[in-house]
């Protein structure tokens, strides 16, 4: 399934920095998230956009993911040459992820 | 428990202006914000002062204020804003002109202090985004100006005013001042402080909240989107929060909505740094307690650093651009091969570019080769070719090689478009605190 099956998500930008949010719909499959989401895995799923590190913030209490990713809005919002400067389509992308086991599965491991 | 609802009216500067009017109207607020100040509007708003001295605030201004001002006067309603941008005295000005001319009787106040350019441009602090320092920027500065705090602004509705109109401030600030004010919350109390700014964070970004830039269709639905209503914080004097908007608008409140807005331009949950506080995000809880109704509670905070953030405005260049689309048949082939072309014009004609982009919109503008790699090809492409140049009329010339393929270029070319501007940019620095002195400035209508 993807990650758009359980999660939903939202980018933010600072400067040339991206932030995107991955939230369980549902609080049971926030093992899931914690499991498969890693920071390298979304850093390898932005190759060739994001320059920097990828750093990964748990939230368990609101069974979410914040992403803060460096150098990844080609310089900074308001120099961009991009045409998504603000890099907000990029939570579209990060859904797009694939994830082993299905929405019954609350195990941790695919 | 004492309690206040403050309505969220703006979540920037082009925004909506109905929904602020069904706030006033029905949503039984005391205070109405405008959040209406974007990172580098300020730079661009120093440019508009500097050619006219009356200028300077934000464009919607009068017609926001002839929207809400007849309202907000008969009921009571406070309005807090950040539409004084580059000049928030002259935006008071012109606020109490118009209140004048509805005939309304308003106490009117200016938050003048956050221009700190004269106190930082000679300066060696460090820019966070580039390389470099302030001074190293030299001419090229536009504006500097520090999120200041809630403080200023508190203090203004303490001494009466009906509506504060401010420069920079941190956006969660212009919310934080009605609490302060309301509850005499005091300003070392972190933890009151970082819930506060729970609650302003939530709302600054008004539709954001109430289902606006949420909706994904199958996947979560929101009705009314046209007619969206904005939010309404319900905030009592020991910092309980809950989120709700007028019965009978547009949108949806859910836990969803408001944990998706809790993160947005968040960084370190713990440390969601702030001019009056360090908050931190970390245990807030989010709990769905009735129809359009959610309760976020468990922020915290700690104290405040002993720096403002400033955000400087500085020119940097110019951007060229060009457009043009193809279709049918062969559309992406043609597309590259347009691509092509201008590659091969502008370093044939000798367009000095420090950066150039080429994108297939419609393919690969938005993510780049490698996430849109093996996705079935569409029936409509748009070519987009963007550099940066150091002169204007450089860039003006990519946009002419994009346009020339109009009769030089593969077939099939047309809706080609082009645009040259001059670069604004924004970076920040670390000011000492005491550096920057607000003060509070009256007009009355």
């Amino acid at each position: 399934m993807k990650l758009r099956d359980l999660a939903h998500s939202r980018t933010g930008d600072k400067g040339n920095i991206s932030n995107i949010s991955v939230i369980a719909y549902d609080p049971k499959h926030y093992p899931l998230l914690l499991a498969q989401v890693t920071s390298a895995r979304v850093r390898a799923h932005f190759a060739g956009i994001v320059a920097g590190d990828v750093v990964r913030y748990e939230l368990p209490g609101i069974a979410a993911l914040n992403f803060v990713m460096d150098q990844a809005l080609g310089g900074g919002v308001t120099r961009s040459l991009a045409l998504d400067a603000h890099g907000k389509s990029l939570s579209s992308a990060l859904l797009d992820l694939e994830i082993d086991g299905d929405l019954g599965d609350t195990s941790a491991a695919p | 428990m004492r309690s206040i609802r403050i309505g969220s009216g703006a979540g920037y500067s082009g925004d909506r202006i109905e929904p602020a009017v069904e706030l006033a109207e029905k949503g039984d607020i005391q205070y109405l914000v405008f959040e209406c100040l974007g990172e580098r509007t300020v730079a661009l708003a120093q440019q508009a002062r500097m050619k006219n001295p009356d200028y300077g605030f934000d464009p919607l201004l009068e017609e926001r204020m002839r929207a809400v001002l007849p309202i907000c006067a008969a009921k009571g309603i406070k309005v807090v804003t950040n539409m004084g941008a580059a000049h928030p005295e002259a935006a008071a000005r012109r606020t109490a002109e118009i209140a004048r001319a509805l005939g309304l009787s308003l106490k009117i106040a200016a938050i003048v202090g956050d221009d700190v350019l004269d106190a930082c441009k000679d300066s060696e602090l460090p820019l966070l985004e580039i390389d470099g320092t302030l001074r190293q920027l030299g001419n090229r500065v536009l504006s500097a100006n520090a999120y200041l705090g809630a403080a200023p602004m508190a203090q203004a509705l303490a001494a009466g005013a009906d509506v504060v109109i401010t420069g920079r401030a941190s956006d969660p600030a212009l919310f934080l001042a009605p609490m302060i004010h309301a509850f005499g919350w005091a300003m070392d109390d972190w933890n009151l402080l970082g819930q506060g700014t729970v609650a302003g964070h939530l709302l600054e970004c008004a539709g954001q909240i109430t289902g606006g830039y949420f909706a994904d269709p199958g996947f979560k639905d929101v009705p009314g989107l046209a007619r969206l209503g904005f939010p309404i914080g319900e905030v009592g004097e020991d910092g309980s929060l809950v989120i709700t908007k007028v019965a009978g608008s547009g949108g949806a409140v859910t836990a969803a909505t408001c944990k998706e807005q809790l993160l947005y331009e968040v960084h370190d949950p713990r440390r969601y740094i702030q001019p009056d506080v360090v908050a931190d995000f970390s245990g807030v809880t989010v709990e769905q307690i009735g129809p359009d109704r959610v309760r976020v509670g468990g922020g915290r905070g700690t104290a405040r650093t002993a720096t403002l953030k400033v955000s400087v405005g500085y020119v940097d260049g110019f951007i060229g651009e060009g457009q043009i689309s193809y279709a049918g048949p062969g559309a992406v082939a043609r597309g590259r091969l347009a691509l092509d072309i201008v590659h091969e014009r502008l370093a044939l004609t000798g367009v000095a570019t420090s950066e150039l982009r080429f994108d297939l919109i419609g393919i690969d503008s938005l993510h780049g080769a490698a996430l849109s790699a093996g996705r079935a090809e569409p029936y409509e492409v748009r070519v987009r070719v963007a550099g940066r140049t150091e002169t204007m009329r450089e860039a003006v010339r990519i946009g002419n090689e994009v346009e020339t393929l109009y009769t030089n270029g593969p077939a099939g070319g047309g809706g080609a478009t082009k645009s040259a501007r001059e670069v604004v940019a924004v970076a920040s620095v670390l000011l000492p605190r005491e550096q920057a002195t607000p003060s509070v400035r009256f007009v009355e209508a």
